[in-house]
């Protein structure tokens, strides 16, 4: 029993940050149609600059805020480079362009910083807080209220700001935002920045809860689609239960079929649940519902 | 030479090659090809045996994507499962050709089976889906140590037909070469048939597609199969011309090259096939070469070769996406119409 619930614990802990990923994903795909497949090289970027301000002896909260800075105006540069000119172009361009887009980008990370593992530094102490019988590291405690803050702010910029109420009528239509004076160019720019800097402060999370950074990171990018799948392509509210519930399956099924199975069950769970989300239920649970039948 | 359009019958605009000429052409190039090993050393002969099989691979990838419309991230697990097979069916001392068919045969089974869901799902969400079979099959080739060794791989013996021994670099050369012509051909004939016809109508308007009778789910298994076989067939010449075989030799990178390949060779089109994957493959032999002879003033570039490998990989593919979305195959008739009616081209 204490197992489970510790490996539902962990879940619940990596799964607030996948659904940190996954809402960039969503807001991506929701204003422009577009899925970004190098979301998970926004995360490793991110995760290197932080740890390379750190290093470079400025203290932490600078160096998140400068990540941020960062991060925007590489989501900026991105869509105004490389994404505007796709615009009109068929899906499998637009899906190849961020795959390239991700080559380059993890091309840079390991030619300016190389292949080893940079460690983080330590911000919590290491002893556990026991929550009732289950010890919980610090780390993982901060990073799940710092997810789940932000993921609470997103919500709420969503529903009551003004930018957010227009990146939402740009989502439902963009004709019809257009009209209404908002400038749709200028809402996909904002939809890439804020994917860049959730993904990076995903980034930053993830480098503290495993003491480092490495190339391995940006494979979470891809790990996110099936927390979008499950969620529904283009809902955000999906993309935090997703996010929930993927971290806590595949944790569980790590847990307990890993020593069965000889290890690697933790990686593929998450897809193989995909398979069947899409077999049954494509849209998934909060996605907008389009039939169509060929 | 040509100079314009003399068609008067259908036979005549749907015939291959419509002039002389270009029959001669074809024919002096493969002659160049068959007589490459006399003169190529033994490193060349390995890039192009290594093309050979791309040419295959991105053949049948372009089937399924440029001809049918079907988006496709599974093609390294495909790969994979064709490797794999011919390294099982070989170990057990099965003859070369019927296991280079069976393992197209199984390729193609498993590529049918990840098929299914494009009854339901296009575009976006099939693309996700030939992820996951990726992820899978991976995970499969990794544990079931049975049949693949493993992470530790597996060995094939070489090639064999009868008592002959298809054991050299260039024994193997024309072994693929063979092959390679062989699936040009016959993809190029494909598309004359009411298959090859029934999946361009697919991937140009599923609905009309449907409308006019083509039975619209059907073709697109048919297609994720022969794409697949066509995958399969290429992982096992891979596998005899690597020797040994790890989950290694297919990861994801795999199938993202060969997507670059046919986007850059040009979306449903044979002839893009060929340049997308002699293009692709040259790539990092050429950039090594470069760096090889600028090691000399700037010895960093060794280091930061694979970073270099990786970023020029990327950026040829956003390049060509956003200024020739159409690749190179569509640049090229633009350079033969160009020359036609040279210099009176109006």
């Amino acid at each position: 029993m204490e197992f489970l619930l510790q490996l539902a614990l962990n879940g619940v802990v990596v799964g607030s940050i996948y659904a940190l990923v996954a809402l960039g994903f969503v807001i991506i795909y929701k204003s422009s149609g577009v899925l970004n497949f190098a979301q998970g090289e926004f995360l490793l970027l991110g995760a290197y600059v932080f740890w390379a301000l750190v290093e470079g002896h400025a203290p932490w909260p600078y160096a998140v805020a400068l990540t941020i800075l960062f991060s925007i105006l590489l989501g900026l540069a991105m869509e105004r480079l490389i994404l505007r000119p796709m615009i009109g172009e068929p899906i499998i361009s637009v899906i190849m362009v961020t795959l390239g887009l991700s080559s380059i980008l993890r091309a840079i990370v390991l030619g300016a910083w190389g292949s080893d593992t940079r460690p983080y530094p330590a911000l919590f102490a290491s002893e556990p807080i026991q929550i009732g019988p289950l010890p919980i590291s610090r780390g993982y405690l901060f990073s799940m209220f710092t997810a789940a803050l932000l993921l609470a702010l997103f919500t709420l910029f969503f529903r009551y700001s003004r930018v957010g109420i227009a990146m939402r009528a740009t989502a439902f239509s963009q004709e019809v935002a257009q009209s209404m004076g908002i400038s749709v160019r200028r809402i996909f720019a904002v939809s890439w920045s804020i994917a860049a800097v959730v993904s990076a402060l995903g980034g930053i999370l993830l480098g503290e809860l495993r003491g480092g950074v490495d190339g391995s990171l940006a494979i979470l990018g891809l790990k996110t689609l099936p927390v979008v799948i499950l969620g529904g392509l283009d809902s955000i509210a999906g993309a935090i239960v997703g996010g929930l519930i993927v971290g806590v399956l595949e944790n569980l099924a790590g847990g307990y079929l890993d020593p069965v199975m000889g290890g690697g069950v933790k990686e593929v769970a998450p897809f193989a649940a995909l398979v069947l989300i899409l077999m049954f239920k494509p849209y998934g649970l909060f996605g907008k519902v389009k039939i169509e039948r060929v | 030479m040509r100079s314009g359009d003399f068609r008067t019958s259908y036979e005549a605009d749907m015939a291959v090659f419509d002039t002389a000429l270009a029959r001669w052409l074809l024919a002096g190039f493969v002659a160049a090809l068959l007589l490459f090993p006399l003169i190529g050393t033994s490193f060349w002969l390995d890039v192009s045996s290594r093309v050979g099989i791309a040419v295959i691979a991105a053949l049948g990838l372009n089937i399924l994507t440029g001809f049918t419309g079907q988006i496709s991230l599974g093609n390294a697990a495909f790969l994979a499962v064709g490797a794999y097979t011919t390294a099982w069916l070989a170990g057990k001392g099965v003859p070369f050709i019927i296991a280079m068919y069976v393992s197209g045969l199984v390729s193609a089974l498993v590529g049918m089976v990840f098929g299914i869901p494009s009854l339901r799902l296009k575009g976006l969400y099939l693309a996700i889906a030939t992820l996951a079979a990726h992820f899978i099959v991976a995970f499969t080739v990794v544990h079931w140590e049975a049949v693949t060794g493993g992470v530790n791989g597996i060995s094939i013996p070489p090639a064999q037909i009868g008592s002959f021994t298809f054991d050299s670099d260039q024994r193997l050369y024309y072994v693929i070469l063979a092959a390679a012509i062989f699936h040009l051909w016959f993809a190029k004939n494909l598309f004359r048939t009411r298959m090859g016809k029934a999946f361009i109508a697919v991937r140009d308007h599923d609905i009309s597609a449907e409308v006019m009778g083509v039975d619209v789910f059907r073709h697109k298994l048919y297609a994720f199969g022969v794409s697949s076989f066509f995958v399969g067939v290429a992982g096992s010449l891979l596998a005899y011309q690597a020797k040994i075989i790890s989950p290694e030799n297919f990861p994801l990178s795999v199938a993202i090259d060969q997507l670059g390949m046919i986007i850059i060779g040009g979306l449903g089109s044979v002839l893009g096939s060929i340049f997308g994957a002699v293009f692709i493959t040259l790539l990092p032999e050429v950039l090594r070469i470069v760096t090889g002879a600028l090691a000399g003033q700037l010895p960093q570039l060794v280091q930061l070769f694979a970073a270099l490998k990786l970023g020029v990989f990327g950026l040829t593919i956003v390049l060509f996406l956003i200024f020739e979305p159409d690749g190179m195959a569509a640049r090229w008739h633009r350079i033969k119409a160009y020359w036609k009616l040279y210099p009176f081209s109006y």
